[in-house]
């Protein structure tokens, strides 16, 4: 037995700023001073608070310390896991107070929070299974495999009001009880872990941390539909989610709590990992189902209806990673229980991953119906350097933004369609006022146009017109006439093309032109872009007021565009001017400005 | 897994190790002086024999045993500070692991404090 655990974070985030020597420096250095049976190091998934990572924390008493670094070690073992003297300067900043120190869950980020999918995600080692059973994993199999029929599984999930965390929002178990409801010799459960929007990182957290959870839900779809064998399609740009996945299944296995005769009920359950190679149209579900039968990733249209004709042609459930990572909590706990979360039409909780222009970027996981400004002011802590507020991007390059004057709208499935953004996989992106809505639409829209499978003309080509008309914008070189024609193709595309992939491609311009139009205008009829990051719209200049004469700029300036001499104002030729905005961070006089 | 029964065996045997990582206002806070005084009048073995037996005996949901720095009491360690929320603080002095578990059983378990190891007992000039 342990007398204590240092749980140290094993997420992506994390693991790319180094918690990996942090974790084998901190094992040497424990054995080192003869507390290896005292004190385990153990892997976690992600806490959230990625930005301050890599992330250490100490139980029982649950000490954060955060930015920690291989040099920080020894010290740690020394005074915290020796002597039990906490070392101050490690702390997370929001847990120290005048009064001592403060429990991580009061901190403004985990205080609004209500985890659910990522209960486990930082707190268990999703290596070791029976961690996973230590904090109630696989009783719910149990429990719906021993006491309830399928048909009482779908009328929980129905009754829990639990919709798609995909970002379609349709009802779970209405999906599951339109698959159960096909009679066939054979039937599938899927598991869509193709998360492709540029910011979101729910999906891959949650295999990361919890990947038995997934593996659970599955297996209970799989014996409320009457499917035998499960798929999850996950990126192989995810290795260390793939990794996890792999040992967990294995693990799972090992415990008979996937293959013949689970609990000795009779019932069967596999489940097989396909990786996929990264194209944004794999997310869409029937393209999913092509790729996993082994062909090239397209979308087919619909009906039939997976439910109906899915994989290899037979009835089929996909659902998503965080969707699944909320249905043992719900067999568990009761439909009422899920559904006294969240808001009428839009149940419990939803994780975010925050990004952009943001203090805290990382994930969090709030009850629907917060709003947006809780999230951002208080569990986001605000905006860095005094920036105002601008606009939330959300639904990635499906999605669209939600401005200043929506600030206060409660999160919810059917608030954010009203406002013509949506809930999407639950990437949420922050912009300030140095941020260009022109330039936020172009960089979406040339994602689609990367990621547009081409099968669809009006997505095919009308996203790449449409990219160029928005380049002549940013330029400065378009007309309104070109304005009303981007429009127009907005709807065209939206109508004519098969799959959500080109539906909802022209959705960051629809949105950005309703709440943003005078920006647009801005660019073409004043030639100027308000937020200054158009750089064919700018120019910089200097200031001979406040230059010193300092020569710093001129010996910086990668194109030899500044003239002057020592002591006198210099000048820059704007005609050999590349606009990259060294000499504006060199001056130490604040004298160079961008019009 | 044959049965649920084994299930609930593995749950039950990973519990007291998992749920300390739970935070909570509720938890009583076991805490053992292990500065250099305390380590040197032997606090490690009354340490570690207070998590063992906490977790052994199913505790870790509502106690976390932890260690502290030096009280100023150094001819008293092994000092170790019981504190239940909402109670007064119970100060046990010169521990060893014995009365370690004896602790543990009467007053972590059974509620009442031994008096014969408290500060308050011995007879401070």
């Amino acid at each position: 037995m342990y007398r204590s655990h240092v749980l140290v974070c094993g997420g992506t985030g994390c693991t790319s700023s180094g918690s990996q020597k942090i974790m084998e420096a901190l094992k040497e250095e424990i054995a080192k001073a003869g507390l290896d049976q005292e004190v385990s190091v153990v892997q976690t998934g992600c806490h959230g608070l990625c930005a301050l990572g890599p992330i250490m924390i100490i139980y029982p008493d649950a000490t954060f310390y955060s930015m920690v670094k291989v040099e920080d070690i020894p010290e740690i073992v020394q005074e915290h896991l020796l002597k039990g003297r906490v070392v101050t300067r490690l702390l997370y900043q929001e847990t120290v107070t005048p009064a001592g120190v403060k429990a991580l869950i009061d901190t403004d980020f985990y205080k609004k929070q209500h985890r659910i999918a990522l209960r486990n995600c930082g707190i268990i080692n999703p290596e070791v299974i029976e961690e996973y059973i230590g904090t109630g994993g696989y009783q719910a199999l149990g429990k719906v495999l021993t006491e309830m029929t399928p048909d009482e599984v779908i009328q929980c999930l129905l009754d829990s009001g639990l919709r798609g965390r995909g970002g379609g929002g349709f009802p779970t178990g209405l999906k599951w009880k339109l698959a159960k409801g096909n009679a066939a010799d054979q039937k599938y459960v899927c598991c869509n872990a193709d998360e492709g929007d540029p910011g979101a990182f729910m999906d891959r957290s949650i295999l990361e941390g919890d990947p038995h959870a997934v593996l659970e839900a599955m297996a209970i779809a799989g014996y409320a539909i009457g499917a035998n064998q499960g798929y999850i399609y996950v990126r192989a740009e995810y290795p260390i989610a793939v990794q996890r996945l792999k040992i967990a299944i294995q693990q799972a296995h090992e415990q008979e709590l996937l293959g013949k005769d689970i609990f000795g009920t009779g019932f069967d359950f596999d489940i097989d990992l396909r990786l996929g190679a990264g194209a944004f149209v794999c997310g869409e579900e029937t393209a999913l189902m092509t790729s996993i039968e082994g062909n090239r990733g397209e979308p087919r249209p619909r009906p039939p209806f997976p439910a109906q004709k899915g994989l290899f042609g037979k009835p089929t459930i996909l659902n998503n990673v965080e969707t699944y990572a909320n249905i043992p909590q719900i067999i568990l706990n009761g439909p009422e229980w899920f559904a006294s979360m969240g808001t009428e039409k839009s149940k419990g909780t939803k994780v975010f991953a925050l990004g952009g222009k943001i203090h805290n970027t990382g994930l969090v996981e709030i009850p629907m119906g917060t709003t947006l400004r809780e999230v951002i002011e208080e569990i986001g802590g605000g905006i860095p350097n005094g920036k105002k507020f601008k606009a939330a991007q959300t639904g990635g390059p499906s999605g669209g933004c939600i401005p200043a004057e929506h600030f206060d709208i409660p999160i919810d499935y059917d608030n954010l369609i009203s406002i013509g953004s949506m809930m999407g996989s639950g990437g949420l992106i922050v912009m300030d006022e140095d941020d260009c809505m022109v330039d936020i639409a172009k960089f979406f829209l040339e994602f689609t146009v990367e990621e547009s499978c081409g099968k669809c003309t009006a997505c095919r080509i009308g996203t790449k017109r449409m990219v160029e008309i928005l380049e002549k914008i940013t330029k400065g070189k378009a007309t309104m006439e070109d304005l009303d024609k981007l429009e127009e193709l907005c709807y065209y595309v939206k109508d004519n093309s098969a799959c959500a992939l080109g539906q909802t491609a022209p959705n960051p311009v629809l949105s950005t032109l309703r709440y943003f139009r005078d920006e647009y205008e801005a660019h073409i009829k004043e030639k100027r872009c308000p937020a200054g990051v158009c750089k064919a719209l700018l120019s910089y200049h200097i200031d001979p007021d406040k230059c010193k004469g300092c020569t710093l700029c001129a010996r910086n300036c990668p194109a030899g565009a500044i003239m002057g001499s020592v002591k006198n104002p210099h000048v820059i030729d704007t005609d050999k001017c590349l606009k990259c905005g060294v000499c504006m961070e060199k001056c130490k006089f604040g004298a160079i400005y961008k019009q | 897994m044959k049965s649920l029964e084994e299930l609930r065996a593995i749950r039950e045997k990973m519990q007291n190790q998992v749920s300390m990582r739970a935070e909570d206002h509720t938890h009583t806070r076991v805490v053992v002086g292990m500065a250099t005084c305390g380590i040197a009048s032997g606090a490690r073995p009354v340490l570690n024999a207070l998590s063992t037996l906490v977790q052994e005996k199913g505790l870790t949901n509502k106690v976390a045993v932890t260690q502290t720095g030096c009280i100023g009491l150094c001819q008293y360690e092994p000092i170790v500070e019981v504190m239940e929320p909402g109670k007064p603080k119970v100060t046990y002095i010169k521990m060893n692991a014995e009365k370690a578990a004896e602790v543990v059983e009467r007053h972590l378990i059974g509620g009442h404090i031994v008096e014969a190891y408290t500060l308050n007992s011995a007879d401070i000039k």
